[in-house]
């Protein structure tokens, strides 16, 4: 558990020195996540390197873990409206609106690209 | 006699152990209501947490910055969730391989629609040219938003509510509108709510099926790649 835990740390932290070396416009923890991709990709290439918590279900264990409570890491942050009260009063019901035609116009245009391309794609794949 | 239980209300309020002991109990609570009506989008745990905490802090006097020292442990965690999602990436890769051109379109059509529809919005409301700047990245998740705003001069403390707000209403509206529009291709529902709703999205999308979790753990981490170069563009081109 330990070791697994380790490991996603030391992954973000190879991911935040990249980004912050190279003064990249783009969040460590997203290099992170593909420093660890790569790790278990390589892990079926090489079997040598199955131990520690790339052996058996460590650091997947450790993952899944995290992730069924991702909703509770957002809600530190989201307690912050608490701040931003004189400025929903001023503004919250436009703020509100704007944000909910915002959410349901990219969920519908997303869903509808992504299936519009799967079947194109689909298409031109069939003989 | 008096002065006893106050002074302990004043040690205990100005320590994390109080703050991390509330965030955790009242998403707790939170989450078995959740679960207990059948994860009813609108039972959503972030969204009764943030007003029952909130409403805690309003009663007792409690400053937000207070209340952060005990919580951002909890905030820490925001990061190492982000590198777990390269497990069920690694599980799902031959799904994920064999759909990567629709994702990458939709990555690229979602990620601006999300961007340039909330600024046209919230320029034609009026809103104050600050407030405009700080809704742009509202779309991707919380640590991301909030430096994208701090490049631009945004409010960044704005962002991060706009983004979990966004994110709520997302988590809760995905299901009945693609349920509503027929869809039943998983894939997409969840790599749409990755784009629209981050982190809150992914956390809905992996509590209505797996694979749907995975591609919206995915397209998160995307739209947080392509967000930081299309949030300055949209801004010089859209704001006047």
């Amino acid at each position: 558990m330990i070791a697994s835990l380790s490991l996603i740390l030391l992954c973000q932290l190879i991911g935040e020195a990249f980004v912050r070396g190279l003064g990249l416009p783009m969040p460590g923890p997203v290099i992170g996540l593909l420093v660890l991709l790569l790790l278990l990709l390589a892990r079926d290439r090489f079997p040598s390197l199955a131990r520690g918590p790339l052996q058996g279900d460590g650091v997947e264990g450790a993952s899944r873990g995290l992730l069924a409570v991702l909703s509770l890491l957002f809600v530190p942050a989201g307690v912050g409206v608490v701040q931003k009260l004189h400025l929903l009063a001023e503004h919250g019901v436009a703020l509100l609106l704007i944000l909910a035609a915002s959410v349901v116009v990219t969920l519908l245009a997303t869903v509808g690209t992504f299936l519009l391309a799967s079947r194109l794609m689909t298409r031109k794949g069939a003989p | 006699m008096s002065e006893a239980p106050f002074s302990l209300w004043v040690y205990l309020s100005q320590s994390p152990l109080l703050w991390l002991t509330v965030t955790l109990l009242v998403y707790a609570a939170a989450d078995a209501v959740s679960l207990a009506t059948h994860r009813h989008p609108l039972a959503n745990p972030v969204l009764h947490s943030l007003w029952i905490i909130g409403a805690f802090l309003l009663v007792t006097r409690t400053s937000y910055t207070t209340y952060f020292e005990g919580a951002q442990f909890v905030h820490f965690l925001l990061g190492p969730a982000t590198v777990a999602l390269a497990v069920p990436l690694y599980e799902n890769r031959k799904l994920v391989v064999a759909s990567i051109l629709p994702m990458l379109i939709a990555l690229v059509v979602g990620s601006a629609t999300a961007i340039v529809s909330v600024v046209w919005l919230a320029e034609a409301a009026g809103l104050p040219h600050g407030v405009v700047l700080s809704l742009a990245p509202k779309s991707v998740t919380a640590g991301v938003a909030m430096g994208i705003a701090e490049q631009l001069g945004a409010d960044p403390s704005l962002t991060a509510v706009s983004v979990v707000l966004t994110g709520i209403m997302g988590a809760i509206v995905v299901t009945p509108l693609m349920n509503r529009a027929g869809i039943t291709d998983f894939r997409a529902r969840g790599f749409a709510a990755g784009i629209a709703a981050h982190g809150i999205g992914t956390a809905r999308a992996f509590q209505v099926d797996a694979v749907a979790g995975v591609f919206s753990g995915i397209a998160m981490s995307l739209n947080a790649l392509v967000t930081s170069f299309l949030v300055p563009l949209a801004v010089t081109f859209l704001i006047r």
